[in-house]
């Protein structure tokens, strides 16, 4: 009874008005949050909108206590707040919900329901528990077995029970981190209507997505981030090309690349299949030729990564044909598609590319012939010198790569590529340089076109695409576009397919 | 230029200071706990140094140990750089002393001694090998932590070695848990003097420990070794398959470790006995984390935990107040010691 009692004791939630007031937040050299500011209205969902990395999860996870900011103001109806951790902010009423919902897999529903209160007591009284739980359930139409163990749960379950636990804990701000992203079309729709009765109920929700077609159909009113700033807040509807263009900037650069495509075909897809967790991405038929540049653009995790890979033979494709060259490389191993001349560049450069710990030379080391017993010292010295002065690389032979800035570790990913290539698969070639890197990276990517190797890349920097791409690909929402010629291409054709209209 | 010339020079520094501040913290706190147990530490000191080198037997003693334990540490800093922690080494060690025994009773009687002797180490290396293997297949294919697999393998093997001294191989008349029953001395392998160090063995564990000084430092293998215990996907992506570089690195631990067990057979105890590892094993494992996996360093480690070893048995003989146990007081506390220094190194270095 106890249980009960704490739950509908609650006076009736109070309407609490969320105000973040020019936030800062460092990152070692990063300005992951550059004066943003928030307002989110009690009884209304207001949309987070900004592509990966453009500073969403950090504002809320601020708000949520889970880190701290290093200026700025937080106030919940206008009375100003601290919080150092998730429970402070719990008590004020604020919880968040994560993109992997933070509950404990091996225990049971009811379990994960309970964890986390304060002043529970040493009992636990079950039965009570397992009638709040299901009264709350009912109220959004929920159904979940109590004694499940919380690993038999599919995401979008997990995520109704941590949202359910939240309520219970008197939550009346409710945050939730990209929730859409691998949960089902129902329990989407499902989740939706429950926070649209809550916005009823009065209780503020803020929902951060990159996802626009999500903003569209459940905010009332979204705030746009990129790259740490805030570009602005717009009232829901708008049309979605002000949401992109807010999202990726207004003005998209002129093509710059060189003519180096040459007929020969460098790829070939047919009627492929890539399973990504949220989507099947079907391709009918993509031909490459050599020395063209393919941009993939759309959304981050809409599909572009899961296609490199399967493309460079690091992943398989779930069904279809693919070519490098006039090679059918159907089934073959990632080892047969690197001696055909494939090379995968990945974004995450010190967790897929490079091996922290390991100098510059041990790198071309490791890249040089498998055949040879010992390594050759003098040899990988001189080849990384050599390296280090074509591409340089701010950095020593003897230099770890983890010391390396963002830029040369780049560098030094590119100086790895084996020469000849067939085929590049790139993940964001520049992310993380300045503009004359850019430039300089680009002006050895063509150079390698020139000498007929195939790029294909994803960016979520339109300029990029737009600059260096012969022929644009874009990912949205689980669909595949055809090729469109880079010069056919403008802020409103591209907004649109990447707003999912192709 | 010149930056990047001062953060290399900067850098490797500090995890220095870290990790020799951490040893000095840590040798005083031994001799805190020394003097708060009623003994004095320099007393300690100089009955260690008696008990390990006092006599031409004890100092055979001490080369006995640290065969064993250079070869399974040797063995260890193939896994250790491949990113496992092959916790089954002692159940390598025990199953390469069963091979080791079995091929003993087979060609003891039939083959002249010195054949039988080198048939006993390779049957103790292919031995060790497969158990090293079973661990391997099992993380590799079967998605289990070789820490458990090898935890579980290491039962195994000694329930395996006391069922064969109380069943099939044991004693004529009574099996006992001091074993099977010595085999003929034209069995045994030759020692220095009247002591019982065997130069085959110090031969073998030496080449054992250059050789994987110079694979892991100087080779292709090596290389790529390391490359998928620091970063398997990567190492992936560059073209390196992981599985078979573990499955290698289980199978070379498990030889050098199966050949400790063929020299505890055929040259210290000259029979198979329940605790024929001599928890030599977990030593060497001590002994690879205290060097952080560099196997240059191995060798003087190595040496000095030997020394610890023998010379801390006759503690209690000398010194009424401290028990032969403070070798492993000192062992662990140098141990956490250093990887406490390495883990502050660490946080150091990311701020």
């Amino acid at each position: 009874m106890l249980c009960i009692s704490r739950f509908y004791s609650y006076t009736p939630p109070q309407r609490m008005k969320v105000e973040l007031l020019h936030i800062h937040k460092h990152f070692g050299s990063v300005h992951a949050n550059d004066d943003v500011s928030l307002v989110a209205e009690a009884g209304t969902i207001h949309g987070l909108l900004g592509e990966n990395g453009a500073g969403k999860s950090t504002l809320v996870k601020m708000l949520s206590g889970f880190i701290s900011r290093d200026a700025g103001e937080v106030k919940l109806d206008g009375k100003s707040i601290n919080v150092h951790a998730p429970v402070d902010a719990i008590r004020e009423g604020v919880g968040m919900l994560h993109q992997d919902p933070m509950d404990f897999p091996p225990l049971s529903v009811l379990e994960n329901f309970v964890a986390g209160r304060q002043n529970a007591g040493l009992a636990l009284n079950t039965r009570a528990a397992a009638r709040e739980l299901k009264d709350l359930a009912s109220q959004f139409n929920f159904s979940l077995d109590p004694n499940a163990p919380v690993q038999e749960l599919t995401v979008g379950e997990r995520q109704q029970l941590e949202m359910l636990r939240l309520l219970a804990l008197g939550t009346r701000v409710l945050i939730l981190d990209e929730p859409t992203t691998g949960i089902s079309a129902m329990q989407k729709t499902q989740l939706f209507a429950a926070l649209r009765q809550l916005a009823r109920q009065g209780k503020t929700v803020i929902f951060v997505s990159h996802k626009l077609e999500d903003v569209e159909a459940l905010c009332d009113e979204v705030t746009v981030l990129r790259r740490g700033k805030l570009i602005g807040t717009q009232k829901i509807p708008c049309p979605a090309s002000t949401l992109v263009a807010m999202m990726f900037g207004r003005e998209l650069a002129a093509p710059v690349k060189p003519h180096t495509a040459t007929g020969d075909v460098a790829l070939d897809l047919r009627d492929a299949v890539i399973s990504t967790n949220t989507y099947d991405l079907q391709i009918g038929a993509l031909t490459v030729q050599r020395g063209e540049v393919i941009g993939l653009a759309g959304l981050e995790g809409s599909g572009q990564q899961e296609f490199l890979l399967a493309c460079a033979g690091v992943d398989k494709l779930s069904h279809g044909r693919i070519c490098i060259g006039s090679k059918d490389m159907t089934h073959k191993s990632y080892g047969d598609f690197l001696d055909a001349g494939v090379c995968y560049v990945p974004a995450d450069r010190m967790r897929d590319g490079l091996i922290a710990g390991f100098t510059i030379r041990e790198h071309v080391a490791l890249r040089a012939s498998h055949h040879r017993i010992f390594i050759d010292l003098s040899d990988s010295l001189k080849v990384a010198e050599q390296a280090i002065d074509t591409f340089n690389i701010r950095g020593k032979p003897e230099t770890k790569v983890e010391r390396l800035s963002g830029g040369n570790q780049q560098r030094t990913q590119l100086a790895l590529m084996p020469d000849p290539l067939s085929v590049i698969f790139m993940e964001h070639p520049t992310r993380g340089l300045d503009i004359e890197s850019t430039i300089w990276v680009w002006k050895q990517l063509i150079a390698r076109c020139q000498a007929g190797c195939a790029i294909l890349f994803a960016s979520s920097d339109l300029d990029e695409i737009m600059q260096y791409s012969d022929r644009v690909i874009v990912f949205s929402g689980g669909r595949v576009s055809q090729p469109i010629r880079a010069t056919d291409l403008n802020v409103d054709t591209l907004g649109q397919m990447i707003g999912g209209k192709f | 230029m010149t930056a990047t010339t001062r953060t290399d020079m900067r850098a490797p520094a500090s995890p220095l200071v870290w990790r020799i501040s951490a040893i000095v913290i840590s040798i005083l706190l031994l001799g805190l706990i020394i003097l708060v147990s009623g003994e004095s530490p320099l007393a300690v000191i100089d009955a260690m140094i008696g008990g390990a080198f006092g006599t031409p037997d004890k100092i055979g003693r001490v080369v006995n140990t640290l065969t064993v334990l250079l070869l399974c540490s040797a063995g260890l800093v193939f896994t250790f750089n491949a990113g496992l922690y092959n916790l089954g080494i002692e159940g390598q060690i025990t199953f390469g002393a069963i091979a080791a025994t079995l091929a003993l009773r087979l060609f003891g009687a039939v083959l002249p001694g010195p054949i039988a002797i080198a048939l006993c180490i390779i049957f103790g290396a292919i031995g060790g090998m497969l158990w090293g293997l079973l661990a391997g297949v099992l993380k590799v294919h079967g998605r289990i932590s070789e820490i458990f697999a090898g935890l579980g393998l290491n039962f195994v093997a000694q329930a395996l070695a006391i069922y064969l001294i109380f069943g099939p191989w044991k004693r004529a008349g009574v099996a006992s848990t001091s074993g099977t029953e010595p085999f003929n001395d034209t069995l045994w392998l030759g020692a220095f003097g009247t002591t019982e160090a065997t130069p085959v063995g110090v031969a073998l564990a030496l080449i054992a420990t250059i050789a994987t000084i110079v694979i892991v430092r100087r080779t292709h293998y090596g290389l790529r070794l390391r490359a998928v215990g620091r970063n398997p996907r990567a190492s992936f992506v560059l073209g390196i398959p992981a599985s078979r570089q573990m499955l290698s690195a289980f199978a070379l631990c498990g030889i050098l470790a199966g050949v400790g067990g063929a020299l505890q057979v055929s040259g210290n105890f000259h029979r198979l006995i329940p605790t024929i590892s001599g928890s030599l094993g977990y030593l060497g494992l001590l002994v690879v984390m205290l060097v952080n996996f560099d196997p240059l360093w191995v060798l003087p480690v190595a040496f000095f935990f030997s020394a610890l070893n023998v010379g801390s048995l006759q503690l209690p003989l000398v010194l009424e107040k401290v028990d032969s146990s403070l070798s492993g007081v000192i062992q662990g506390m140098l141990v956490l010691a250093a990887l406490i220094g390495r883990g502050f190194a660490e946080i150091n270095v990311k701020q």
